[in-house]
């Protein structure tokens, strides 16, 4: 059904970047060739054929630095940005199908969340608890379901009162049957689109913490925060600083060139034979 | 002198006109084809040509090129469009501006959707006579008003004060043939401007249409596919079918001597004869005064209705929009609890919400709906969607279920290929059959068809009502009918309830209906049916008693 030569090259470029990140943050332990805190050389010490991206403000190895951080900035991200699709998408459908006071109840609950800046937000949250990993996941995936909700929730509202959904309701068809027979396949494109947006701004979200100190504690580091680690060597004309940001933005886009176009494949409404 | 006197005689003249698009079909490369093969016209001044057709005949198509304007991607390849002497596509985007609204002007099917919600009637009527600088705003004013009154809308003076949603559907497509006729063009294109109106609106904005086009003298391209509303207002008609040209005449040889096989089938296609069936014993269904409203009880939207449904017969239920026959069917199938009334099933009274009816009640009431692209899931393949009640009611899985759903696409004269199929990749017509299938997969007792015919084309239609009634035979289920089609009624009921305002205002088997003395409402009704006759316009606004509620 899948024909690799009838992917569109920017989807395929995606494809192999988001593939290659994927694999670095997997396999980290094996593929890094130095530990994640082990300090190797001096400080930042230019790219060599040794260390091939240089060392760190503390003398680490940055390619290996770069490689654990892809697994830990993509795992959060990944756990976040599902968390907050799964509770998102399913209050926002519930809302959209029982209607009356819960919808009412939830859509206010969610506005008032909605009305203090996410980041002030997430950074009471998290000076009170304790700086772990789930409450880090937990606080990012929750505060970003609430744009979930409101979307998917529009989204449903107009689906739900198509004929078809009035037909399921007519035949005796449960709650189940209407939210992910009939509803959510047909929300899938603007969910998609919005998943690959979402998940950018769980990693620049993740980072703006780290780098407010909040995130990532060390010895571990997201790619925020190892941008916050080398910031002070910008000044001296070193670039260690400038390699994770650069990796941020690249999966940044390579996530996007892949959403784009699976949102182009499902939008057919002939099941993407046409 | 007298060639050159008949020469300038012709406003609009259409040579050889090419039309294609490009297509993307599954699986294969993109190709061209040709929409419109090499069709020629010619039209005089203050002459109507109805350009009559199914749906795809090409018959918008053509009548947009008037304008040099390709709806969606089609673009035109070939030919010739002349109007006033010379040729429109060769003018250029500043040709086609200075062209259009001012030259030639555009009736479209959906007044309310082509207003601007936003701007009063009146801005909008007069826009493209300002923007033109055919007149000074007083002055377009002035005609306006007068156009209002020629199109006998009521309040002339100040309706043109009110917004898009103040004024009903067939007075909007009123005032949209003002707004056409304001800028004092040579040629209007209507575009299927009755098709979306209820027969007792068609009536009034279609003698409308006709004065107006008298008085003005302006030279009209008629597109529609109902052959009657055509020769009423047409000089000539012309029969389009795959975008060629089936034959072109005066309106009396087209209508009453066709030469074509097709003419001839699109001319008689009304007629299905139904023999009336006595009503039985008892009826397994009866809705007894019920009253039901929207939103907390203030409107009433059917007021102590009672009508009776006898086993494997046909209850058709008439009437204009906002007569409440809708609202019936959705008080029968609980999704609207009546406030007073009961509903009763097989001697026992149904439960007035749905949500209170056990499994076994839902399987014996399906519906068809009237739109059947949103009444499937465009997500879920034919299978899927015949399959699923099967899976429902009966718990029938993997090739049990498949043997079924291929028996029930036999039922419904489609072939097992299509059962992979998604609804977009269906006709019309087939798209409905799927509904048919689906509602008959449950094995109901009851079916209720909501308008399922009337967003088809009349052969199409023709063919769904056969295939209804087929099935009627075979599997021995009732039908409510809804529909505003009197022609419908005559070739499917068994007994009919004619409904006005939310009341039945007459109920009976069909030939006591049917047959005169009749009350003021039916007859209307009946009388406002176009009938493929010359003159019958005029003969039907002389005899009217009332006036539809729609006005």
């Amino acid at each position: 059904m899948l024909d690799i030569k009838r992917i569109p090259l920017p989807a395929l470029v995606g494809i192999i970047l988001t593939v290659l990140f994927l694999i670095a943050a997997i396999f980290a332990p094996w593929i890094a060739p130095h530990g994640n805190g082990e300090i190797v050389g001096d400080v930042w010490q230019p790219m060599s054929a040794q260390f091939w991206l240089g060392t760190d403000n503390l003398g680490r190895d940055l390619l290996s630095r770069m490689i654990y951080g892809a697994r830990i900035t993509i795992f959060i991200a990944v756990l976040a940005t599902a968390l907050s699709f799964t509770l998102g998408a399913s209050l926002g459908f519930c809302a959209a199908v029982l209607g009356g006071w819960f919808d009412t109840l939830m859509s206010r609950f969610v506005d008032l969340l909605m009305a203090i800046p996410t980041l002030i937000f997430a950074l009471v949250v998290l000076s009170v608890l304790p700086s772990t990993l789930v409450t880090l996941i937990l606080v990012m995936g929750i505060l970003d379901s609430t744009r979930v909700y409101r979307l998917s929730r529009a989204i449903a509202v107009d689906i739900e009162v198509m004929d078809f959904v009035e037909a399921a309701k007519l035949r005796g068809e449960g709650m189940r049957w209407i939210i992910f027979r009939e509803i959510l396949p047909n929300a899938l494109s603007p969910l998609i689109s919005e998943l690959g947006l979402r998940f950018i701004y769980a990693i620049l979200f993740l980072s703006a913490l780290s780098f407010l100190g909040l995130g990532v504690q060390p010895p571990d580091a997201d790619w925020g925060g190892m941008v916050k680690e080398n910031k002070d060597g910008i000044v001296f004309g070193i670039g260690a600083a400038l390699i994770p940001a650069a990796a941020i933005a690249m999966l940044a886009i390579s996530v996007n060139l892949v959403a784009d176009w699976v949102l182009n494949r499902t939008t057919s409404l002939k099941g993407g034979r046409g | 002198m007298a060639d050159q006197q008949r020469k300038s005689d012709v406003l609009l003249d259409i040579r050889n006109l090419r039309i294609e698009a490009t297509v993307y079909p599954p699986g294969e490369p993109p190709k061209d084809i040709v929409i419109v093969h090499d069709v020629s016209l010619t039209l005089k001044k203050g002459k109507v040509l109805g350009l009559i057709g199914e749906s795809g005949a090409g018959k918008s198509t053509i009548g947009l090129s008037a304008m040099g304007y390709g709806r969606g991607g089609v673009r035109i390849t070939g030919g010739e469009v002349i109007l006033n002497g010379r040729d429109i596509l060769k003018g250029g985007k500043q040709g086609l501006r200075k062209l259009r609204g001012h030259e030639v002007c555009y009736v479209a099917q959906s007044a309310a959707a082509a207003f601007n919600p936003a701007h009063r009637l009146m801005e909008q009527v007069v826009e493209a006579t300002l923007l033109h600088g055919r007149a000074t705003r007083a002055e377009a004013e002035k005609r306006a008003i007068k156009l209002f009154r020629a199109l006998s809308l009521p309040d002339p003076e100040h309706i043109g004060e009110r917004f898009p949603h103040q004024v009903s559907g067939g007075q909007l497509q009123r005032v949209m043939t003002a707004m056409a006729l304001c800028s004092e063009p040579d040629l209007i294109v209507f575009d299927e401007p009755t098709t979306a109106l209820d027969v007792t609106t068609q009536i009034d904005v279609l003698a409308a249409i006709k004065v107006a086009i008298q008085e003005t003298g302006v030279a009209a391209l008629y597109i529609t596919h109902d052959l009657a509303v055509v020769a009423q207002v047409s000089d000539e008609i012309m029969v389009l079918r795959h975008g060629r040209l089936v034959e072109w005449g005066g309106t009396r040889q087209i209508i009453k001597e066709p030469r074509q096989e097709y003419t001839n089938a699109l001319v008689s296609v009304h007629e299905i004869d139904h023999q009336e069936k006595k009503p039985g014993a008892a009826p397994f269904l009866s809705v007894k005064n019920v009253t039901a409203a929207y939103g907390g009880g203030d409107v009433k939207v059917l007021k102590n209705v009672s009508v009776d449904i006898f086993p494997g017969q046909t209850l058709a239920v008439v009437g204009e929009s906002g007569s409440g026959k809708s609202t019936l069917a959705r008080a029968v199938t609980g999704l609207l609890p009546p406030q007073q009334g009961t509903v009763t099933f097989d001697g026992r009274p149904l439960a007035n919400r749905l949500a209170d009816r056990p499994k076994e009640d839902l399987r014996q009431l399906q519906m068809i709906y009237q739109m059947a692209d949103v009444a499937m899931n465009p997500r879920q393949t034919v299978g899927t969607i015949i399959g699923r009640p099967l899976e429902f009611y009966f718990g029938m899985r993997g090739r049990e279920r498949d043997a079924r759903v291929a028996e029930l696409l036999d039922k419904i004269e489609m072939g097992k290929g299509f059962i992979d199929r998604y609804p977009a990749e269906l006709s019309g017509g087939q798209k409905q059959r799927v509904c048919i299938a689906r509602s008959l997969a449950a094995k109901p007792k009851l079916i209720i068809c909501d308008e399922v015919t009337s967003a088809l084309d009349p052969l199409v239609a023709n063919g769904i009502l056969k295939l209804l009634l087929e099935l009627q035979a075979e599997e021995n289920v009732a039908y409510l009918f809804i529909t505003h089609d009197l022609a419908t009624v005559k070739s499917i009921a068994d007994s009919i309830a004619v409904m006005y305002r939310g009341e039945v205002v007459r109920y009976g088997p069909k030939s006591e209906v049917l047959k005169p003395p009749f009350d003021a409402y039916t007859d209307l009704l009946l009388s406002s049916v176009p009938e493929m006759e010359i003159g019958w316009l005029e003969k039907a606004i002389k005899g009217r008693r009332m006036e539809s509620a729609g006005n």
